[in-house]
């Protein structure tokens, strides 16, 4: 099973979710899809590392073959080429799709790899048998999609996957959440917090994606986020209150399951929840 | 010579606007027959690579020269490629910055920025 955590915005708790249900799940593998700023390793401490790179495609334009008609330039939606009196390519705005080289007749575009960023695969040091796959782009590029792709592709077999989303619901989130089986949406008691979990809840149903929502940071005050899962159909799947020791034993870069029984049982229980849901 | 002003407003009594990839307009003005057109900036509302998308379009345009605030790195590579000489504006008008330059009290923009956005828009 392959189970997405994501959330509209960051600081919701999504590594906190991912890295301890990962935790108690093992035997398992945790994927970090966040890869521009990548953190489930400073919870897992991974060792035994294996670092692969991530390339993409870019175009390389043969200019004595162009003959100017172009159509790269026009076709191109992200902008990443300009014709002057000859083609200028932004290698960092490009995002690899090779339509220039399609369209081009003169076939004067051939592509050539460039490196974006790598994938690093080890296994826990404080968990056994627990994987983890951490995800890294190279700081500057636009498009870390192609980083998440390489991660998701060919994932061993493990009773269960954890895939811990990039913040946000664009691209990046969409690439995440692609082979989830359910998606696990966590969201906190804020109006931006409630607003940012409608835009993650549209993205789950318009890929009909299997999901319930964890309410995080949980208070006796009003929860917008609670008034919208209530009035939009979201299943409630759990609610971790809001505890300063909580937060400081995460700070502290502990894995708040393997530290603290009581937190144990609460994600415990929270997968059980999630596997209920999933065979539904 | 054709001169591209980025432009908050749809003539030249308005102020010169603070981007130059996403200006609303752009108001060229030619300054051999002393005609000026305004035209939409289709890259304002653009996703990614919006500033060499409005310098394409100034290229395309035959301008040989913009006012601008600031201009970015990937904008100015493509204008500069096309010979594009880029001056520094004055606070004021777009018709008070085309006179300044036609009195050549311009300089010629120095500092090119890194770029304001993350590029392409995921």
């Amino acid at each position: 099973m392959k189970l997405a955590v994501l959330s509209g915005k960051g600081g919701a708790g999504k590594t906190l979710m991912a890295v301890n249900l990962a935790v108690v799940a093992s035997p398992a593998l945790y994927v970090d899809c966040d890869v521009e700023e990548p953190n489930g390793h400073l919870f897992l401490k991974p060792g035994a590392i294996r670092e692969v790179p991530v390339k993409v495609k870019v175009p390389r334009v043969l200019h004595e073959e162009c003959d100017g008609c172009r159509a790269c330039v026009d076709f191109c939606r992200f902008h990443a080429l300009a014709y002057t009196n000859k083609v200028i390519v932004f290698d960092e705005v490009c995002h690899a799709c090779g339509g220039c080289a399609l369209v081009c007749p003169q076939k004067a575009i051939m592509e050539t790899d460039r490196i974006i960023g790598r994938m690093e695969k080890g296994v826990s040091g404080v968990q056994k048998k627990l994987e983890v796959f951490t995800g890294f782009l190279n700081p500057g590029e636009a498009a870390g999609t192609p980083v998440i792709r390489s991660l998701l592709k060919e994932l061993p077999e493990t009773t269960l996957t954890v895939i811990d989303c990039p913040p946000g619901s664009a691209c990046s989130v969409m690439e995440s959440i692609q082979e989830a089986d359910f998606c696990l949406l966590v969201a906190e008691p804020t109006r931006f917090g409630r607003d940012n979990l409608e835009m993650v809840h549209q993205l789950v149903k318009l890929f009909h994606k299997p999901h319930g929502l964890v309410l995080n940071k949980t208070t006796s005050g009003a929860n917008p986020s609670e008034d919208y899962a209530n009035t939009n159909a979201l299943p409630i799947l759990g609610r971790l209150s809001h505890d300063r020791h909580l937060g400081e034993m995460h700070a502290n870069g502990k894995v708040v399951a393997q530290v603290d029984s009581h937190y144990r049982k609460w994600f415990e229980t929270l997968l059980c929840r999630v596997k209920q849901e999933v065979l539904q | 010579m054709k001169i591209a002003v980025p432009a908050d407003g749809s003539n030249l009594e308005k102020a010169v606007s603070l981007s130059f990839g996403r200006a609303p307009y752009y108001l060229i003005h030619d300054n051999t027959t002393k005609q000026s057109e305004v035209l939409d900036n289709e890259a304002a509302t653009s996703q990614g690579g919006t500033g060499i998308q409005a310098a394409q379009f100034l290229v395309d345009q035959g301008v040989k020269a913009a006012i601008v605030p600031r201009c970015g790195k990937n904008a100015a590579e493509v204008l500069r490629a096309a010979g594009i000489e880029l001056y520094q504006c004055q606070p004021g008008s777009v018709q008070h910055n085309l006179d300044a330059l036609a009195g050549g009290e311009l300089s010629l923009l120095e500092a090119i920025h890194p770029g304001l956005h993350r590029h392409g828009g995921r």
